[in-house]
């Protein structure tokens, strides 16, 4: 066994990356089922090695804007928490948008609404990729399905996040974040420099040389020809983020005849489902969003000759089908199965719903 | 001695500081924020920290301090100004980094952040500027609205049933371990202007020496939203906010 | 080849660590792994469980509702999981505490009295190691070797001196474990 694999949680596993990646700082609040990052970075100590701050904010709002805070001096600054926490950071996740700041925001949803449950859900889908803050704004949104992906998803965050000046979310679930399996962690990358900051974000808060105009991160704007000119350029790089961005993954989906679109853990059950089917001669493929904005809606409409029907299995009551009914233009019948407030289906509860959905 | 001996550079006696550009102030005339802003400017200069210094704006009528002040500046989220200053130093220990907020700001919406900042003795100044009322949106009660005062959501007078107590918000500070210099100050005389000034750069010194938080509250005044002359206004704070906010050092450990 | 296993007991009993020190033993084979707990308030007194699958292939669902092997630990955790061992799949539990013992003639079942054994032979700290030892005895998954090398890797340093004891349990384990 090489040296470098690890067992490790979900959880952990976005700990131990964002060390590795070189990120400035993590403040957070404590809230299940996510609260292993926190708890890995205070026992790592990073301040010691790379030099990355960790702060436990008083409260789930302060850190936000300690990210916030963090992010316009340019410095890759990271928050983690779950759904109930996210509902009040995205006063914050605006803010970041507005004054087009980077960061990475970890969600390791939970059951809602309001206090909910703490098990695992993907109740969160709409808060994250439609909106949830104010105004008109996007969040790029990873979904990752396994261990090594909330490893590798850090990275890959922060560098959307800073290639497009724009916040970036990992959203996850309980089951990904408490769950073990083989990682291997990214190489150690040195913290930037501040001059390297300086020279790559120029726009950077971090003192004003004589030589150049005060950089001022806001997202205020009073007149609205001017802020209606901001917004439009805030569009016009979320559509290059659409073009450019979209990751997806494809499993047995050349043969199919149905298709199961499932993200997060959902995708790591369907696919045991695609494997229950195949067994009883039954074309399914597995279609896995991992941006779920962007959406990779121009490959699935790409099936919408192809399947017979699509099934979208979700920890929630239905929320991503509504995307993918917009992505096959509802060429295709675009059916719904998921479980609610914190249940977790097992793999032959969802071929038993999509056998009685399609097959009959 | 004639106009040209006076504007001779060697007579000078005052200029604009350097850090403050030629943008006209949104303040109305008799508001003690633009004389606020002037000894930042002078503190900021003074001490050679221009190059170091991000200030951190908040939601109120200073909302534009950046576009007087020529330094890196961050606007926060309403009440969120000590939180975002937090990471700014955190990350950045060699920065000089301080907040400018106003009463509703600091006192109500950003209270636990105010609270927490101080707490943890974060290395940074926090500019109060306490003026009893919310000057940007037309003159509501703030938390430190004095009582039977008229402000247009307690139109009748603060009443202690419906409203409590103004929030005496410098003296629980005092009370936390974290703080290092709380003082209240006035810019409505010149001698006050220099003691504030003083008072001000002790804080910023405080905070590059990372001894703590240091919190300047200016009781200042609101002409606009108190409906008065800046005349009145300076006479109506010296006979009613200063009693209930008495001026001097409230706590001193640097 | 997969195995997939539930154990499941009471908060306290280890059932999470032994989960953890399979997973451990099967990353040592190099075979794919998945370790998924029940999290949360049930961890403290209640009944807690973790699905471990060891694979030759990627895991796909951590998640599952039956399984090759159950271990259960107390009298909750019979009833819950005896009706999802595959048919022709292994049950182990420990007689301590249950009234209501496995009727299923389809499995395999075997007790452990690893609670009893734990407390009368001074134990008590390593007793689901004994009942691990049960299962390698009649379900030889991984190997001693394994557990041990895991164990060694999952350990902080200043506790490797524990790691006879361990080793002790697992083998007195192997001994009790009995076909019902």
């Amino acid at each position: 066994m090489p040296e470098e694999i690890k067992l490790m949680k979900g959880n952990e596993a976005i700990a131990y990356a964002a060390i590795r990646y070189g990120a400035d700082g993590y403040f957070g609040y404590p809230i299940t089922p996510q609260s292993e990052i926190m708890e890995t970075l205070m026992d790592e100590m990073p301040w010691e090695t790379t030099g990355m701050v960790v702060l436990q904010a008083e409260s789930e709002v302060a850190a936000i804007n300690m990210v916030y805070g963090g992010a316009a001096c340019g410095k890759a600054v990271m928050t983690s928490s779950s759904s109930p926490g996210i509902s009040l950071k995205l006063e914050g996740i605006s803010y970041m948008a507005g004054a087009e700041l980077p960061g990475l925001i970890v969600n390791v949803m939970r059951g809602g609404p309001g206090l909910g449950t703490i098990q695992p859900s993907q109740a969160d889908y709409f808060q994250t990729v439609k909106g949830g803050g104010h105004g008109d704004y996007r969040l790029i949104t990873l979904a990752p399905a396994s261990v090594q992906e909330m490893a590798d998803h850090v990275a890959l965050a922060f560098d959307l996040s800073f290639k497009y000046r724009n916040p970036a979310m990992i959203l996850s679930d309980g089951v990904i974040g408490q769950m073990m399996e083989k990682v291997k962690l990214p190489e150690q990358r040195a913290r930037r420099t501040e001059d390297q900051v300086r020279q790559e974000q120029t726009w950077a808060t971090l003192g004003k040389p004589d030589n150049r105009k005060p950089n001022i991160i806001t997202s205020l704007e009073l007149d609205s020809s001017v802020m209606e000119k901001n917004n439009q350029r805030f569009q016009a790089k979320y559509k290059l983020i659409e073009e450019n961005e979209v990751i997806y993954e494809e499993i047995n989906c050349e043969d199919a005849e149905y298709l199961i679109v499932a993200f997060g853990s959902a995708a790591r059950i369907s696919q045991k489902v695609v494997d229950l089917a195949r067994a009883e001669g039954i074309k399914v493929g597995l279609f896995r969003p991992v941006t779920l904005w962007p959406f990779p809606s121009k490959r699935l409409n790409t099936y919408k000759d192809k399947v017979k029907g699509i099934l979208t299995m979700e920890l929630n009551a239905g929320q991503m089908i509504e995307d993918v009914k917009l992505a096959v233009e509802c060429n295709v019948p675009v059916e719904h199965y998921g479980r609610l407030g914190g249940i977790v289906p097992s793999p032959t509860e969802v071929f038993e719903a999509f056998k009685s959905t399609f097959i009959k | 001695m004639d106009t040209k001996e006076i504007i001779k550079p060697e007579n000078l006696v005052y200029q604009k500081p350097r850090l403050m550009n030629d943008n006209p102030m949104h303040y109305c005339p008799g508001c003690s924020h633009g004389v606020v802003h002037k000894i930042v400017a002078e503190v900021i200069d003074e001490m050679g920290l221009s190059e170091k210094t991000i200030g951190v704006a908040p939601v109120g009528c200073a909302v534009f301090a950046y576009n007087y002040l020529d330094i890196d500046w961050i606007e926060a989220a309403h009440g969120r100004a000590p939180a975002v200053a937090t990471a700014a130093k955190r990350l950045n220990p060699d920065k000089m980094v301080f907040t400018y907020q106003g009463d509703g700001d600091l006192a109500a919406i950003g209270t636990a952040e105010t609270i927490h900042a101080c707490n943890r003795g974060e290395n940074i100044v926090i500019v109060f500027i306490n003026n009893a009322i919310y000057g940007m949106t037309g003159g509501q009660m703030a938390p430190t609205t004095l009582l039977d005062m008229k402000t247009a959501t307690c139109p009748y007078g603060r009443n202690v049933a419906l409203n409590g107590y103004p929030l005496k918000i410098s003296d629980l500070l005092v009370q936390l371990e974290g703080t290092c210099l709380i003082t209240r100050e006035t810019v409505h005389t010149a001698a006050a202007i220099r003691k504030a000034k003083k008072m001000l750069r002790k804080a910023f010194e405080n905070a590059m020496n990372k001894k703590g938080t240091s919190v300047i509250e200016f009781v200042s005044t609101c002409s606009s939203g108190w409906k008065m002359t800046p005349d009145q206004s300076n006479k109506w704070m010296v006979e009613n906010m200063l009693p209930m906010y008495p001026l001097g050092v409230l706590k001193d450990k640097s | 080849m997969q195995h997939e296993i539930i154990i499941a007991g009471f908060g306290g009993q280890g059932v999470l660590s032994m989960g953890k020190i399979l997973a451990y033993a099967g990353l040592m084979e190099d075979k794919e792994v998945s370790w998924f707990p029940s999290y949360g308030p049930e961890q403290r007194g209640g009944t807690a469980n973790v699905t471990v699958i060891l694979s030759d292939q990627r895991v796909s669902s951590p998640v599952l509702n039956e399984f090759d092997i159950a271990i259960v630990l107390n009298q909750p955790s019979l009833d819950k999981f005896e009706n999802t061992v595959k048919p022709g799949g292994i049950l182990i539990y420990d007689g301590n505490g249950i009234n209501n013992p496995p009727k299923r003639k389809d499995i395999e079942i075997y007790q452990i009295d690893a609670m009893n054994i734990a407390s009368t032979e001074g134990m008590a700290k390593t007793f689901n190691m004994i009942v691990l030892g049960g299962l390698l005895k009649v379900s030889p998954i991984v190997k001693l070797e394994s557990v041990m090398a895991g164990l060694k890797k999952s350990l902080p340093e200043r506790h490797h001196k524990l790691l006879p004891m361990n080793e002790k349990a697992i083998i007195r384990g192997m001994e009790i474990i009995h076909k019902q």
